[in-house]
């Protein structure tokens, strides 16, 4: 077995808010990652996929260190994160770059595609000549589907699956050994998100990418992913390899999950066995006792009431929390 | 019966660059209590589709063509008279349930206002119905939570009011432009549900505009399939998912990720990117992209014609290989 390059434990992430008090308003706490803890092997992509508000993109934030973490250990390459210096730290985001979701907005209109890719490079290599950028701009350029002409065109002037591109383009140039990818497909059209999660695939096979891949479209996730992470109110509600996660999901909330994605099929679409989930995520700061899905939970009893069940872990690594799995 | 017909519709904008060709002469009929879903990717004119059948357009766009609403042209049609009918025997749930309601309004004062214009109704009246419209569309606690303001409600549940709201005055054509897209696949799947049950119960007509073809599958009778401005194929929900007619159709089912697939090879995608709309090529306008092109797809372009029983495409070829 390969050693992990990415080692998350007990990773909290907690907001704390102005209270609803007028005079003395007091704190709230929101726990919007709150004890998650997985690893990551080279060359492995973790799907981690939950509704909007589940705490998904903080938990990924959270590792690259773009929020602080409240507690919890974050190990890349056996180097503690949490307890870096910013200069420390700096070095340390070369190994691990992201890519955002909306493609347009996460890249600076006021530079050009040529700049905006070589800018991770030249902060890192200051020294580096322009003609030793330029020729590795333009070869990450043509390796990632962009024609290496475009090179002084400016953001606005590509499509959504083309500043993807490039997007991944500035993501990869410094060879980074951890890629999280922050829903990178969802503002995509079907037939560019196609061309994009290619594109991810054969780039980790390429580079030897481990990658974290959020996402609230399990069917994508399914496909690109080696082990799925469920979350559910900042906390994993599954987590297990991608056959065994789709073939027999244990927790009520996944399956529901699996079962409100419409088929591509009249059929079977209309003759399946509708469960869909009554309500929506309870809101994180005020969350249920107990189990925070009992309040959706098709199957909830007393005992979810009481306690919050524990990640416990079935056999083939499949790792459950609920008092009643499947 | 036919409650629209609609003729030739097209659109064009005009911008710095020239002019953009949204909408080529695109038609269709929708009977009573049908379910028609137009799908496409971003930019292929189906929202421009609908926006311009109810005068909708931004003030540089320009309408031409016919519209038949229950035997009435549409176009051309004076404001005045638009609004007679829109809201009250057509309504629309747009995409972004976030941006759609007013929020320094509540909840109850934006429904009452439909039934108090369109009806007459005195307030009392009308806030006893708007609450039992929410009741129907499955919100908890209504006659409470009509009290309350848009920010006070999650995205699934102002959709849930979007909905409700439109249903007021019990139209006769409801069009839904993309009113899943912004929620996660648990609140689709209620809202898909719901608007199946409230057809029932309503005998409206629909017309569905989505990217999603899993919710086309679930939800239409039959389906407009556009492609850069124009429709390219037209087909009954069933046939249209057995054997696709027209490539980009193929294509774009093929291209889907699918849960019941096993296999964790590459996805197929479609080569290219859509053509830019100020310069749509002379020829077929997914020729550039096509596995069967042929030199006549680059000169000549297809028109929409039958193949079959309820069934057009827009393509040379007679068959798909």
């Amino acid at each position: 077995m390969t050693a992990s390059l990415l080692e998350v434990d007990q990773q909290r992430v907690h907001f704390t808010l102005p209270g609803d008090g007028l005079i003395w308003p007091g704190k709230k706490t929101l726990k919007a990652v709150d004890g998650i803890s997985f690893t990551l092997k080279p060359g492995e992509t973790l799907g981690v996929v939950g509704e909007s508000g589940c705490g998904k993109s903080t938990l990924a934030r959270g590792i690259l260190g773009l929020v602080p973490v409240t507690s919890g250990s974050i190990k890349l390459n056996g180097v503690e994160l949490t307890e870096l210096s910013r200069r420390d730290m700096r070095e340390q985001r070369r190994t691990m770059q992201v890519v955002f979701q909306d493609p347009l907005a996460s890249l600076n209109p006021r530079m050009t595609v040529g700049e905006i890719i070589a800018e991770p490079l030249k902060v890192y290599n200051p020294e580096m000549s322009s003609k030793d950028l330029k020729q590795q701009v333009v070869s990450m350029m043509d390796r990632v589907g962009l024609l290496p002409n475009l090179i002084n065109r400016y953001p606005h002037e590509f499509s959504g699956g083309q500043c993807q591109r490039i997007g991944i383009a500035r993501a990869l140039i410094l060879k980074p050994k951890l890629l999280i990818c922050d829903e990178p497909v969802s503002a995509l059209d079907v037939s560019i998100q196609a061309q994009i999660i290619n594109l991810l695939m054969e780039l980790q096979q390429e580079f030897g990418l481990a990658m974290v891949f959020i996402a609230h479209d399990l069917s994508v996730v399914k496909h690109i992913s080696h082990r799925v992470m469920v979350m559910y109110l900042g906390k994993v509600v599954e987590m297990a390899t991608r056959e065994e996660l789709y073939k027999n999901p244990k927790h009520p909330y996944t399956r529901a999950l699996i079962d409100s994605i419409p088929l591509p099929d009249p059929e079977l679409e209309r003759n399946k066995k509708i469960n869909t989930l009554d309500g929506d995520l309870p809101s994180p700061l005020a969350p249920p006792s107990g189990c925070a899905f009992r309040t959706r939970c098709p199957k909830a009893h007393d005992r979810c009431k009481e306690a919050a069940p524990d990640l416990e872990v079935f056999e083939n690594n499949h790792s459950v929390a609920c008092w009643d799995p499947n | 019966m036919s409650i629209l017909e609609v003729n030739d519709l097209s659109v064009k904008f005009s911008v710095r660059d020239g002019e953009v060709a949204a909408v080529n002469k695109v038609s269709f009929e929708l009977e009573k209590g049908e379910i028609l879903g137009v799908v496409g990717e971003s930019g292929s004119g189906k929202s421009q589709l609908v926006l311009s059948m109810l005068g909708l357009l931004a003030s540089n766009g320009e309408t031409s063509g016919s519209v038949k609403f229950d035997g009435q042209e549409l176009i051309g049609m004076k404001p005045s008279a638009l609004n007679q009918i829109r809201g009250d025997r057509v309504s629309m749930i747009f995409q972004d349930p976030m941006t759609c309601l007013n929020g320094y309004l509540s909840i109850a004062k934006q429904m009452t206002e439909v039934l108090t214009l369109h009806k007459g109704m005195d307030y009392k009246t009308a806030l006893a119905r708007s609450t039992e419209m929410l009741d129907a569309v499955k919100i908890p606690d209504a006659k409470n939570r009509i009290m309350r303001y848009p920010h006070e409600f999650s995205g699934g549940m102002r959709q849930r009011v979007m909905i409700a709201m439109s249903l007021l005055c019990k139209p006769d054509l409801l069009i839904a432009d993309e009113p899943t897209t912004a929620l996660d696949v648990t609140v689709q799947a209620q809202i898909i549900e719901l608007l199946n049950d409230l057809k029932d119960d309503f005998g409206m007509s629909i017309i569905m505009i989505t990217h999603d073809l899993g919710v086309i599958a679930g939800i239409s009778d039959n389906v407009l399939v556009m492609y850069a401005s124009r429709a390219v194929e037209y087909a009954p929900v069933h046939g249209l998912f057995e054997s696709p007619n027209h490539p980009y159709t193929k294509a774009l089912l093929r291209s889907i990720p699918r849960l019941d697939n096993t296999a964790h090879e590459d996805l197929y995608a479609i080569p290219g990117n859509p053509p830019n709309l100020l310069h749509l090529p002379e020829g077929c306008a997914f020729a550039e992209r096509c596995d069967h092109q042929k030199e006549k797809c680059l000169e000549d372009r297809p028109l929409l014609r039958s193949v079959s029983e309820g069934r057009q495409k827009a393509c040379h070829l007679d068959e798909l290989p």
